[in-house]
């Protein structure tokens, strides 16, 4: 290597290193920060909570601890839930629009362009904005419930928003069994997959017998262990409804554009043999193409499926920033700490959001990194 | 089906089937617009749930008078931070990107992947120590504090934006300057930013729209001398007894400079959409 391109290597490093120093401290630094301040407890003294140099104690994970299974902190568990089927429906309909947009325009119709423009547009759209048009939308007696009578079917009755309804509501202490069951059966699908295709034996067995493990444990002390004195029920909400729709109207047109790339790029030749081969269209659909977009739905999931848990903008606009049925935990990380002066508590918030987060993009990250450096 | 072109003959029953479905669609997606815009020209007293879908009796374009006034100081704030910031995330991403193509050092792909995942973080993980920096510097309620926070967490997606088209310029380009004994930055300065311009366009469009219409950062650091279009908006519609025209004008006024974007840069829109999520 010459020494004018070893220079010039220094000077890109040199280049690069105010980013990765601000990234390092705004990224790295602050999430340190943050785990470190869930672990104190800032914030329970008021006196104390807006000092210029407040002073706080280290707690350990007391504040994890009351979150889960604290008597005052029901409306976080609440919001945990509403955001796993939030994240569900908000994920199937994304998808399933998205893709059946996708199909359609895939056909070729005419005016392609126009329809693809504005299926899209939405997603330009602040979610504030999005938020304040469904907001009206959604009113009760109003919006969306007069549109029946227009074609002279009597109004709708939907609470779209404002209902105070829960369903498939189940006690927070049979959590821990309904976990290990859901992840006993994870490990149960995988173990069976490892070991008919024989090629990874140890690791098949190693799932055999987690499955079994933890099904075990799940079935023999499970129930006498539970993490609340009394029972706490909690399930969906349906004033998510309104939040479901209103945020899959913004970001369907999203994930048909993920398709459409998706589906642009796979070989016309391909399309052809099948046709060849005898394939009808419905065929061609179901046995080429959807196997082929596996890899675009895998990443779209994991896209919307992090926006969903993050999802704070388009709640505070449709219901407010303290309205419980519509709670999710993004927004309780904001109330407790800038309204409430819950510093601590606030940040655990924050870190169990980072940590769902990274569950689901950690992963990803890695094996997309790894394909760059296959390629 | 995909190669089979409409004959002169007219079209059969499943193009028709299609077309239908589009336009269903179609009527799905632009519906709440329509509600938008006839609701934000009706009088105050003229909205009422049961009529909501009419057309307004009588035309008023007050709603939009009122809402510009109101509006004004908070569109210039967005304006100044949207534009400072992205070009300075979109400064330090090409170079950045630049870097990372094209000349990789030990290390440098570790490096790369510490600053892609800034982009995934819940920003909720950091709120509170950057609430508390961003008072300590004394930026707290100063649109140049917001400037900052978007610059440092744009870096992220433009950085991968840059690189990712940086890599695909051939290395042949370089090298005759190369050869001429040009260093860094002449290549950068001669070779790379001049091709550079559909990157930029992506990335000054998909850094435009997302800091514009963001929200969590801006109610969180900013006070009503500073706050952007959104926090304005989430305000005026969250209040109690709210006259929905003025909201509702609202709302178009904080959308139009989005969708403005939207119409005339679409397809560059969609690259960075796509840069931002395929590539992940």
């Amino acid at each position: 290597m010459t020494t004018r391109k070893r220079a010039s290597q220094r000077t890109s490093f040199l280049v690069v290193l105010p980013s990765l120093l601000l990234v390092g401290i705004f990224v790295y630094g602050f999430i340190g920060r943050t785990i470190y301040t869930s672990l104190t407890d800032w914030g329970q003294d008021p006196a104390q909570a807006l000092a210029l140099s407040p002073v706080t104690r280290f707690v350990g994970l007391d504040n994890y601890r009351q979150l889960f299974t604290g008597l005052i902190d029901g409306r976080f568990r609440q919001d945990l839930v509403s955001t796993v089927f939030f994240t569900l429906f908000f994920l199937a309909g994304c998808l399933g629009a998205g893709l059946l947009l996708a199909i359609l325009i895939d056909h070729k119709p005419r005016g392609e362009g126009i329809f693809r423009s504005v299926y899209l547009f939405p997603f330009a759209l602040s979610f504030v904005v999005t938020g304040t048009i469904w907001r009206w939308l959604l009113q009760p007696s109003g919006g969306l419930n007069r549109l029946p009578p227009l074609i002279g079917l009597p109004a709708g009755e939907f609470t779209w928003l404002t209902s105070r309804q829960q369903v498939w509501r189940f006690d927070w202490n049979s959590l821990p069994v309904i976990l290990a069951v859901l992840c006993g059966l994870g490990l149960a699908l995988l173990a069976a997959r490892d070991l008919r295709g024989g090629r990874r034996r140890r690791r098949g067995v190693a799932s055999a017998g987690g499955a079994v493990a933890v099904l075990a444990w799940a079935v023999l002390w499970g129930r006498s262990w539970s993490p609340l004195p009394f029972p706490e029920l909690h399930g969906f909400n349906l004033a998510f409804i309104g939040i479901v729709v209103a945020s899959v109207w913004q970001m369907a047109g999203y994930t048909m554009a993920l398709y459409l790339a998706g589906l642009s790029g796979i070989p016309e030749e391909l399309r052809e043999a099948a046709m060849v081969e005898g394939a009808s269209g419905w065929q061609l659909y179901t046995r080429v193409i959807l196997p082929l977009l596996a890899p675009i739905t895998l990443s779209a999931m994991i896209v919307l499926g992090h926006i969903s848990l993050k999802i704070f903008d388009l709640v505070f606009a449709m219901a407010g920033p303290d309205n419980a049925y519509t709670d999710v935990p993004a927004l309780l990380m904001y109330v407790t700490t800038f309204r409430g002066n819950q510093f601590a508590k606030g940040a655990a918030i924050g870190t169990i959001l980072l940590l769902l987060v990274a569950l689901i993009v950690v992963p990803y990250l890695r094996s997309q990194l790894r394909r760059e450096v296959d390629r | 089906m995909r190669a089979r072109r409409p004959g002169s003959h007219g079209w059969s029953w499943r193009r028709w089937l299609l077309h239908g479905t589009l336009l269903l669609a179609v009527a799905i997606f632009v519906l709440p617009v329509y509600m938008m815009v006839v609701t934000a020209l009706k009088e105050p007293a003229a909205i009422e749930l049961s009529t909501a879908w009419q057309l307004p009796p009588t035309w008023n374009w007050e709603s939009f008078g009122q809402a510009w006034t109101a509006f004004l100081p908070k569109l210039k704030n967005s304006l100044v931070l949207t534009f400072a910031a992205t070009a300075c995330s979109a400064l330090l991403g090409s170079l950045n990107g630049y870097a990372f193509a094209k000349w990789p050092f030990p290390g440098s792909r570790l490096v790369f992947a510490l600053i892609l995942f800034g982009m995934f973080i819940p920003y909720q993980a950091i709120l509170i120590p950057l609430f508390g920096f961003i008072k300590a510097i004394g930026l707290y309620g100063s649109i140049w504090g917001l400037v900052l926070v978007h610059t440092v967490y744009g870096l992220p997606i433009t950085t991968l934006i840059f690189r990712n088209y940086y890599v695909e310029i051939p290395d042949a380009l370089m090298e005759a300057s190369e050869l001429e004994g040009a260093g860094f930055f002449a290549i950068y300065r001669h070779v790379v930013f001049p091709l550079s311009l559909p990157a930029f366009v992506v990335v000054i469009i998909w850094q435009f729209t997302q800091i514009w219409n963001e929200f969590l950062f801006a109610v969180t650091l900013s006070n009503p001398d500073s706050q952007p279009i959104t926090v304005a908006l989430a305000q005026l519609a969250g209040g109690e007894a709210v006259r929905w025209n003025l909201p509702m004008a609202g709302a178009l006024l904080a959308a139009l400079p989005t969708l403005l974007v939207y119409v005339l840069g679409g397809r560059w829109f969609v690259r960075g959409l796509l840069a931002g999520s395929v590539k992940g």
